[in-house]
């Protein structure tokens, strides 16, 4: 059992910094528009927008549209004109406020890695060399109050660091070598003690590096379907700038003679402006709710296989169960009352730190009224700690013995000290752990001789929530497997409360690993969470890998996201920000789309009306003019997109169901809403269009 | 019996033909594609051209095997028609000038069958039968196995093999167009369609004039001409001449025909891919887009328009009285959803928004229910397409049938939805801003006379075949740009689907799980009818808005 047990996480250092950082992701200010607004015109220069080739067409038909303007000029060629630009700075200010949330928390890490001097130790003894030169292998000492000078492993020595600087908890952690909390970050500060690190990265590759490229958006390439809807947004900006091409000879046939401002403002209404504009957005902010949540993932990629997760391995202890066993009843044998044995249970445990004694005493207290004794109020007590070879810990007071402790243990102990077990102890001590529960036996000696007293329940405590969760995750179609040490027995147990698809018992690195493989050979994609080494294989052969922080070099670089928080529960809400980042980007592409029927109505008639007065059937709107129809056209195109930034940045809402129920929801909210929410906005932007001389 | 009742009762016999033949011939062609045995015949073919029927292809040799086969059919037909004075059975008629045997020879290899001369006086007994027909076996047989191919796609996993070119052509003609030619010949000669190899019959006429009438092997070029929704008539009037389709029987046999393996194919389909849930949906789409087309048309027709049409009673300029406005809409629709391009009513007298009508659908990209395979892998790649926005909607990365849509297929699947527009709209443009091109249309000046040129071009690059009329399409801009943008719209997108079949194959199949997308269900059937609808149809609606909505509002 360890004693290292993690302070629950403690107020924030600093509530302003906290606040920003743990600010509901949804959170937009509108102030954040104008902050971003000198970015937004930077990236106006072609060869950026060039990337995106939708917001590339506006941007050229933009500059076609000023020429024209400048030659042939007149209120409503103007009005298209300041429009168009407006709607590609509008598309940048999108791109530039989602960066500008990733910016602020880069400064915040920047300034958590000053300049440090390292310690290296050399063959002859130590000597000091700035940070930056350490080389991967150098081994370096840290004492108390020192920054660590790069990522590495402690080869020697346990210290307690404060990680706040990159996880934000002010809590220290302990940090020792061998095991599985064995990493250490550079820019961390050691509390207390001296340890000595040996370097794992180089200088400019550290953990923290890489962490403010990813928040800044530096080193963000296209995600596999960002990439194949980018591919559907230039080719149906292709088909328009066709269809749009080839009009005016058309046109011409019907003695329609159409400008060039006119047919621009004719291609972008069509061109799918609106997921173009947010589409980079979407992707940036999806990495940053990750952030927000202390997760770091190391490329765009792992987030959207997240989405697609069909299997979650997920280690028993920590994520479904609260890290330990908890006592859960007592059971006394004939001739001893339940408060007897709960007073030894308690007296046996007063000294015993870990949380299943705790937790003992916790029960002696709630389940029998029995109040918490201090090891100050029985001076004469001697406590007798647990070892791996007596297997038992206990009391001695006052001449009399309380040990608890495994069965064989603690019924040997009887033995020797001229007890004799009671037969009915077997039966209770079998019954438990036929239900997958721990016993622990409580006997005590009175005058010299021995007796059993009876068994603690130690049982495995699901966090709560957890059922509801695996249901929701079972509606997603993903099949949720629990992973443990323990014996079938009481893995099962646990399978069942918990409510976990499968599991498997008993599991070694080797057994992990088999079981990942065997789940892709079928074509699934599977997310687990390690932090050991031998965490390490299986962790690079998941499709998503989470690592926690407090985990090993090995995990973490084996790993392709982290968690700051070393919270593997967290899985689940990844797996959830994956998805939400697709649904966003396909509801958005279906409005984007479905509002090309409504441009329609407004332009078409509007351009050919005058040819052919039937075509002002179509203007079913009843737009007030042309002129006026076109403009409105054109500036609902533009203020949608500023309109649905706050969408774009939070993602539509996502709430676990199944597939049908989730398209049918987007289906009806984007694709109809989309299909309708021009109609109305365009009608409403022409009443008060129409008032403009000039456009009349 | 009211005319409404009667249309009525035809669709409804139609519906009924072809609800009986779903499941046997479609489960039927599942089993010609998959089985392993070869008949003698087939085997004899097989060692006469030096096939290795158990060799099969990747993507790029099945698309190779289509190119060359289809090239190697272009030169022949056109040579055919330039010699034909120089061969026997050639009725007299002289060899067929350069640009125009280009344009018949493109034609009919692309299953179009735009036929922009009077076959009785231009083609002769043998350029008919040796040439047009057996193009019109072939061309609906390429079709057919290149919906096959692309159905393996779906149906095979970790393979880059979509089986044999040769093999499944040669059965195809065989084990399926033919059996259903001989007897469905048979029906049409019952129902009194003409087959001979007469040169002409002279007859005196009521009114005392001399007159032909020609003969012809009809009946036995008929039924593949509906089958394999190719559309070339015997005769300039085509499916509205009484010897190729006499009566309403007849009429309503070769709307059953045209609409026969398009229909049953979405069956192979199901069967194929396993789940046969998919055919269903996929025939689901194509009836609802199809249902609505016949409803637009009879509308449209039945109510008339124009005060010409008022005073005549009934918009029957351009109409068979023997079928009248409800059979004429019927066929109308069901030629242009399908690539048949046969007509028994002048679609060019259609009352303006009644001819926008069949114009429009075959803007969708004739997959309701299509040509002969091509409307199958045509709403395929729709399919995909909506799969992947709809998948997107869901938080997965999107698959159909257990394959995963990444950029590699997106990239094909833009291809392909560009490669038809961008012909079609291309070569209306360029036909509209050439004088020479321009002085072709006879209406001039009225949003009509664009209609038939947006028509040819659509009918051309969809490989329809079907025409307004109106245009004099026999010169050589026409001759040469239709012929090109037939070729082009029939083997780009092949190429394309076929590499987009090939990739499908190779992928691993991903389990369905609770949080697949179903695309069986009616949610995604209307998602799939308003894609088509509105992906396809908004390319052209401004074309359409300066055409047919012009006219007709």
């Amino acid at each position: 059992m360890t004693t290292l047990v993690k302070t629950p996480p403690p107020a924030p250092k600093n509530t302003a910094e906290r606040v920003a950082k743990k600010a509901p992701s949804g959170a937009f200010d509108p102030r954040m528009l104008l902050t971003a607004l000198p970015d937004a015109v930077k990236k106006l220069d072609p060869r950026v927008m060039v990337k995106n080739p939708v917001m590339f067409v506006v941007e050229v038909g933009a500059v076609a549209s000023t020429i024209k303007a400048v030659t042939d000029s007149s209120v409503f060629v103007w009005w298209i004109v300041v429009w168009l630009w407006l709607t590609v700075v509008f598309a940048n200010l999108a791109e530039a406020v989602a960066e500008g949330r990733g910016k602020a928390q880069a400064e915040t890490l920047r300034r958590a890695k000053t300049e440090t001097t390292a310690r290296r130790l050399t063959d002859s003894g130590e000597e000091e060399i700035p940070a930056t030169q350490l080389q991967l292998g150098d081994r370096v000492v840290v004492e108390a109050g020192q920054i660590i000078p790069g990522d590495g492993d402690v080869i020697e020595g346990v210290a307690s660091v404060d990680e706040s600087a990159i996880t934000g908890e002010s809590a220290p952690v302990i940090r020792e070598s061998g095991g599985d909390r064995s990493a250490v970050t550079g820019g961390t500060k050691v509390l207390s003690d001296r340890i000595v690190v040996q370097i794992t990265t180089k200088p400019g590759e550290s953990f923290i590096d890489r962490m403010i490229a990813l928040v800044e958006g530096a080193s963000r390439q296209k995600t596999p379907n960002e990439i194949a809807l980018n591919i559907l947004l230039a080719s149906l900006t292709i088909v328009f700038l066709i269809a749009v091409a080839t009009l005016p000879t058309f046109a011409n046939y019907a003695h329609t003679n159409l400008s060039i401002v006119i047919l621009v403002a004719l291609l972008v209404a069509l061109i799918p402006t609106t997921i173009g504009a947010l589409l980079s957005a979407i992707g940036i902010a999806g990495m940053d709710r990750l952030v927000q949540r202390n997760v770091l993932a190391m490329s765009g990629r792992a987030v959207e296989a997240a989405g697609d997760v069909n299997t979650l391995l997920l280690d028993k202890t920590g994520t479904i169960t609260l890290g330990n066993r908890q006592a859960s009843e007592f059971i006394p044998v004939k001739g001893v009352s339940d408060t007897e044995l709960a007073d030894a249970a308690q007296l046996s445990s007063l000294a015993d730190e870990t949380p299943e004694g705790r937790s003992i005493v916790v029960l002696a207290k709630t389940g029998y009224g029995l109040r918490e004794r201090h090891t100050g109020e029985l001076p004469h007590a001697t406590f007798v700690e647990f070892t791996a070879q007596t297997r038992m810990s206990g009391v001695d007071v006052d001449g009399r013995q309380v040990r608890k402790g495994a069965a064989g243990a603690v019924n040997a102990w009887i033995s020797q000290h001229g007890g004799t077990t009671d037969p009915q102890l077997g039966e209770i001590v079998d019954g438990i752990s036929a239900s997958g529960g721990t016993p622990l036996v409580v006997a005590e000696t009175v005058n010299g001789k021995a007796r059993p007293l009876g068994v603690i329940h130690l049982k495995d405590v699901v966090k709560e929530g957890m059922r509801e969760r695996f249901d929701q995750m079972r509606a997603m179609g993903i099949r949720t497997v629990m992973i443990t040490g323990d014996n079938q027995l009481t893995a099962k147990a646990i399978a069942e409360e918990a409510g976990v698809d499968d599991f498997l018992a008993e599991a070694t690195p080797e057994d992990k690993m088999a079981l990942i493989k065997k789940e892709q050979e079928g074509g699934r994609l599977v997310a687990m969470t390690g932090d050991g080494t031998n965490d390490a294989p299986a962790l690079a052969q998941a499709d998503v890998g989470v690592a926690m922080n407090s985990g090993t070099s090995a995990a973490k670089e084996a790993g392709n996201m982290v968690d700051l928080d070393s919270n593997p529960t967290k899985l689940i809400e990844i797996v959830e920000i994956g998805k939400q980042l697709l649904i966003t980007r396909g509801s958005l592409t279906t409005f984007s789309i479905a509002n090309d029927v409504a441009k329609y109505f407004a332009i078409l008639p509007a351009l050919f009306a005058a040819a052919y007065p039937g075509l002002d059937k179509l203007n079913i709107m009843g737009l007030h003019s042309p002129q006026s129809a076109i403009v409105s056209a054109i500036v609902f195109n533009a203020l949608v997109i500023v309109a649905l930034v706050p969408l774009a940045l939070r993602g539509v809402r996502y709430k676990p169901s199944s597939a049908s129920a989730m398209l049918r929801r987007n289906l009806l909210i984007y694709g109809i809403g989309g299909l309708i929410s021009p109609f109305i906005g365009i009608k409403l932007l022409d009443l008060v269009i129409s008032l403009i001389p000039g456009l009349r | 019996m009211s005319d409404t009742a009667a249309g009525l009762l035809q669709v409804g016999a139609l519906i009924v033909l072809l609800a009986v033949c779903y499941r046997p011939l479609g489960g039927y062609m599942a089993r010609v594609y998959t089985g392993e045995k070869h008949s003698r015949v087939e085997r004899g073919a097989y060692k006469l051209f030096g096939v290795d029927a158990k060799a099969e292809q990747t993507w790029a040799v099945y698309a190779r095997s289509v190119v060359a086969f289809s090239a190697v059919s272009v030169i022949l037909l056109y040579l055919l028609q330039r010699l034909q004075h120089a061969l026997p059975l050639s009725n007299g008629l002289p060899g067929v000038e350069s640009g125009l045997a280009f344009n018949t020879a493109a034609s009919f290899v692309s299953n179009t069958n735009w036929q922009s001369y009077v076959p009785e006086v231009t083609m002769g007994h043998l350029v008919q039968f040796a040439g047009l027909a057996v193009q019109n076996f072939l061309s609906a047989a390429v079709g057919v196995v290149v919906a096959i191919a692309v159905i393996r796609g779906f149906a095979r996993s970790k393979t880059d093999r979509l089986g044999n070119f040769w093999v499944d052509l040669t059965r195809t003609v065989i084990r399926v167009l033919l059996p259903i030619c001989i007897l469905g010949g048979l029906l049409l000669v019952a129902m009194g369609v003409v087959q001979n190899f007469s040169s002409g019959h002279e007859v005196t006429s009521v009114v005392g004039q001399a007159q032909t009438l020609p003969g012809g092997p009809v009946a036995s070029q008929e039924v593949i001409k509906e089958l394999g929704t190719n559309g070339g008539g015997y005769y300039n009037a085509n499916s509205a001449h009484p010897f190729e389709n006499p009566n309403p029987l007849s009429d309503l046999f070769e709307i059953f025909l045209l609409l026969l393996i398009p229909v049953c194919l979405t069956r192979t389909f199901g069967v194929m891919v396993k789940d046969k849930r998919q055919g269903y949906a996929i025939l689901g789409v194509m009836g609802t887009i199809w249902g609505a087309f016949v409803f637009l048309a009879t509308l449209f027709e039945t109510q008339g328009a124009g005060t010409a049409t008022r005073a005549a009673g009934a918009a029957m300029e351009g109409k068979e009285t023997r079928f009248g406005e409800w059979a004429s809409s019927l066929f109308a629709v069901s030629t242009t959803g399908t690539s048949t391009g046969a007509v028994n009513a002048m679609h060019d007298s259609f009352t303006p928004l009644g001819g926008g009508v069949p114009l429009f659908h075959m803007m969708l990209g004739e997959v309701t229910p299509g040509g002969t395979g091509t409307g199958l892998y045509g709403i395929l790649v729709l399919a995909v397409l909506t799969v992947f926005v709809a998948g997107l909607m869901v938080g997965r990365t999107p698959e159909y049938l257990k394959k995963k849509i990444t950029g590699r297929e997106m990239k094909l699947v833009s291809l392909y939805i560009l490669a038809t527009p961008t012909v079609v709209l291309v070569g209306a443009s360029l036909a509209m801003g050439l004088a020479t091109a321009r002085a072709s249309i006879l209406n001039t000046d009225s949003p009509h006379g664009f209609s038939e040129v947006l028509y040819a071009f659509t009918s051309a690059g969809n490989n329809n075949g079907s025409a307004f009329a109106g245009i004099s399409a026999n010169i050589p801009f026409y001759n040469t740009a239709l012929g090109l943008v037939m070729l082009l719209g029939r083997f780009v997108p092949i190429v394309i689907v076929l590499a987009l079949a090939g990739s499908f194959a190779q992928q691993q199949p991903v389990p369905v799980t609770q949080g697949t997308l179903p695309t069986h269900k009616a949610l995604f059937v209307t998602m799939l009818v308003g894609v088509v609808i509105i992906v396809t149809g908004l390319t052209y609606f401004p074309a359409l808005t300066l055409g047919p909505l012009a006219e007709g509002l």
